[in-house]
């Protein structure tokens, strides 16, 4: 047989060529995480808001990766997957920052080794955060978690959802964190991608088929009582909007209501008008106060991980 | 040498016999062609049976992509770590990728998607029957990077040199993401197989279910394939399924040895007089059974496929509707 035919130079050849999404390749790209919290600034505080983007990146991934090979064409799978992606790659980092800070401490298994990479920072703070962590400790917006329903809602969700999120990755490119303003950097292209995304889909559903018509309205109706919460800050957020960290999510209002404005008509769909759902005594997922919906999609994502505590992966 | 550098630069060659002029009938200029290892391109005249062949090999290149992404995708919540999430993810897209190089190579043969869709649905056309055995721990993600990608890799780095242009051109691009696949299947077995006794079981039982599979991957032995001849005359098909057989056994067993996992055969020994490895006979009745849809997965994964399919009919439709609708409006003059 030739020896251009031998299986070991191919695989010698298939060297790491930045196709990949990061994380998903043997040279980990990630972002540096161990820079101190700003001068003046709590580093609980600061960890806690770690969190809440990380959540809502990680809670938002898992459920988009339900459309894995069920989604309605090879494209959209293709670019689904290519999304989920780049939100676990954010929540990764964002993570390991909050596990930097301290926030994995607490939720430390015992006998799990926890590799310790050079910098001192234990590798496994992204995971012991995403898997040994229980729902009330999730700090993810309850529109992460929600069902995403059929497709038409997904791209409802995937337009509010990545609208908000890329006006406030946007913003906190000048935070004055520095590891917060370079995931923000490196976010702000992934969201616009998503963002376009989400408003073509909206625009060929809304203004496709009389059916399409219908489900894209009654999907955008279905993510509308979780749009309100959205806009409103936590403490946390507030104090960290003050010391120049965060970014106060009250000011994405507008942001979102010029997307939707842009697209909404266009695609012929109606906003909703619906009331926002109650929140739990005035708390909710920022409080760790959350749907039904997130304890099944955690059960699902933890299992494997809490069947072998202290296993590595 | 590398075999993406070398067969890029092998496919890219040109024909090296030109149009048919009066004195050779496009049937010789085929034939020529083939037999100074050149390339068919699309407008090419070629046989039927060619062709016909070509449809065959290439659709069911692409259904085994496509319908190979459920039972890896089977792991893709329960991914035991964020960076095996964000790799299984990644390869399940690969995989989404691959299907999609290759349908469109079956469209410059006149046959598009949707109609393959509906036949593989319709069980008319068939896949790689690998994909009918379930994925029941996490170490069949490994195992099935380490073998079943493995054994892809083994079938199809010489059809990165078939004859068909379009085709020998998607195998180099897919050939290189399987590569890297097969990498990262074996690193998570090395690093199970450095972790607890359970992760070890694990992964010693998920080679017991994967082996003799990944062995039937490379189709029914020599004397039982009867369109193996026609298909390496044509260059489609470059070495036997025994020849392929042969040669993934003989890369795999040292790797099993790296491992420190044992071959569920004891008939496998290193022959010294063959300088090659002799092992057990296939059983070819759970082989024939599998083909026929007889296999533990084979209804669901249709049921699966004809499920997404007929599910995102509104949305394809929607799509069409409001591509016409555009078209309508950008032809109509301004008012
Ligand atoms: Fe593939
Ligand atoms: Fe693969």
């Amino acid at each position: 047989m030739d020896a251009d035919d031998n299986v070991y130079d191919a695989l010698a050849a298939a060297d790491h060529d930045g196709r990949w999404a990061h994380g998903a390749g043997f040279d980990e790209s990630v972002v540096e995480v161990t820079a101190p919290a700003p001068d003046g600034v709590d580093t609980e505080d600061l960890a806690a808001y770690c969190l809440m983007l990380a959540d809502d990146a990680l809670v938002g991934s898992q459920r988009l990766s339900e459309w894995a090979t069920h989604a309605p064409e090879l494209e959209e799978e293709v670019a689904l997957a290519n999304i989920a992606l780049d939100l676990l790659g954010q929540a990764r980092v964002l993570l390991a920052r909050a596990g930097h800070l301290g926030a994995a401490e607490r939720f430390r298994v015992a006998g799990r080794a926890s590799e310790a990479t050079g910098d001192g920072r234990a590798h496994d703070d992204e995971d012991v955060l995403a898997y040994f962590r229980d729902d009330r400790f999730f700090r993810n917006v309850t529109l992460a978690e929600i069902d995403l329903g059929d497709f038409a809602q997904t791209m409802a969700w995937m337009l509010v959802f990545s609208s908000w999120r890329l006006g406030l990755m946007t913003r906190l490119r000048g935070s004055a964190d520095p590891v917060l303003a370079a995931v923000a950097t490196k976010a702000v292209p992934e969201l616009a991608y998503q963002r376009e995304y989400a408003a073509g889909w909206v625009l060929r559903l809304g203004d496709g088929t009389e059916l399409s018509h219908v489900r894209m309205q009654a999907g955008l109706d279905a993510v509308w009582p979780f749009v309100e919460e959205i806009f409103g800050a936590h403490a946390v957020e507030t104090r960290l909007v003050e010391a120049g960290v965060a970014v106060d999510p009250a000011a994405l209002r507008a942001d979102v209501d010029a997307d939707l404005e842009q697209v909404l008509p266009v695609a012929t769909l109606t906003r909703p008008e619906r009331p926002a759902v109650g929140l739990v005594g005035g708390r909710g997922g920022r409080d760790g106060v959350h749907t039904e919906a997130l304890g099944p999609v955690l059960a699902v994502m933890q299992s494997l991980a809490r069947a072998h505590p202290e296993a590595t992966w | 040498m590398t075999v993406s550098d070398e067969t890029t630069r092998l496919a890219t060659a040109s024909t090296p016999d030109g149009a048919p002029t009066p004195e050779r009938g496009p049937e010789e200029v085929f034939e020529a062609t083939v037999a100074a290892e050149g390339r068919i391109e699309p407008r090419d005249w070629m046989p039927e049976g060619y062709r016909k062949t070509l449809v065959r090999q290439i659709a069911q290149h692409a259904h085994s992509e496509i319908i190979g992404m459920q039972p890896e995708g089977n792991w893709i919540l329960r991914a035991p770590s964020l960076r095996r999430k964000a790799i299984l993810l990644a390869k399940v897209q690969d995989e989404a990728g691959h299907g999609l190089y290759l349908y469109s190579a079956t469209e410059t043969l006149g046959v598009d998607r949707t109609e393959l869709t509906e036949k593989l649905i319709d069980s008319r056309q068939k896949y790689s029957s690998i994909f009918n055995y379930p994925t029941l721990t996490f170490a069949d993600i490994g195992v099935i990077g380490w073998l079943v990608d493995g054994a892809a890799i083994c079938n199809q780095v010489p059809l990165c040199r078939s004859s068909y242009g379009p085709y020998a051109r998607a195998m180099v691009r897919i050939c290189k993401e399987e590569s890297f696949h097969q990498r990262q299947g074996f690193e998570l077995l090395m690093t199970l197989m450095a972790g607890t006794d359970a992760q070890r079981a694990m992964v010693q039982d998920a080679v017991d279910r994967w082996w003799w599979p990944s062995l039937m991957m490379f189709g029914p032995a020599d004397g039982d394939s009867p369109n193996t001849q026609q298909s390496m005359a044509w260059r489609i098909k470059r070495h036997t399924n025994d020849e392929l057989r042969q040669r993934f056994v003989d890369m795999t067993v040292p790797q099993a040895a790296a491992l420190g996992v044992t071959l569920p055969d004891p008939a496998l020994a290193w022959n010294d007089e063959r300088q090659a490895h002799d092992f057990g006979e296939i059983d070819w009745a759970e082989f024939t059974a599998v083909v026929k849809g007889a296999g533990p997965c084979n209804a669901q994964r249709i049921a699966h496929r004809r499920a997404a399919h007929e599910n995102g009919q509104w949305v394809r439709d929607a799509a069409s509707a409001y591509a016409a609708k555009h078209a309508d409006r950008s032809e109509e003059p301004a008012a």
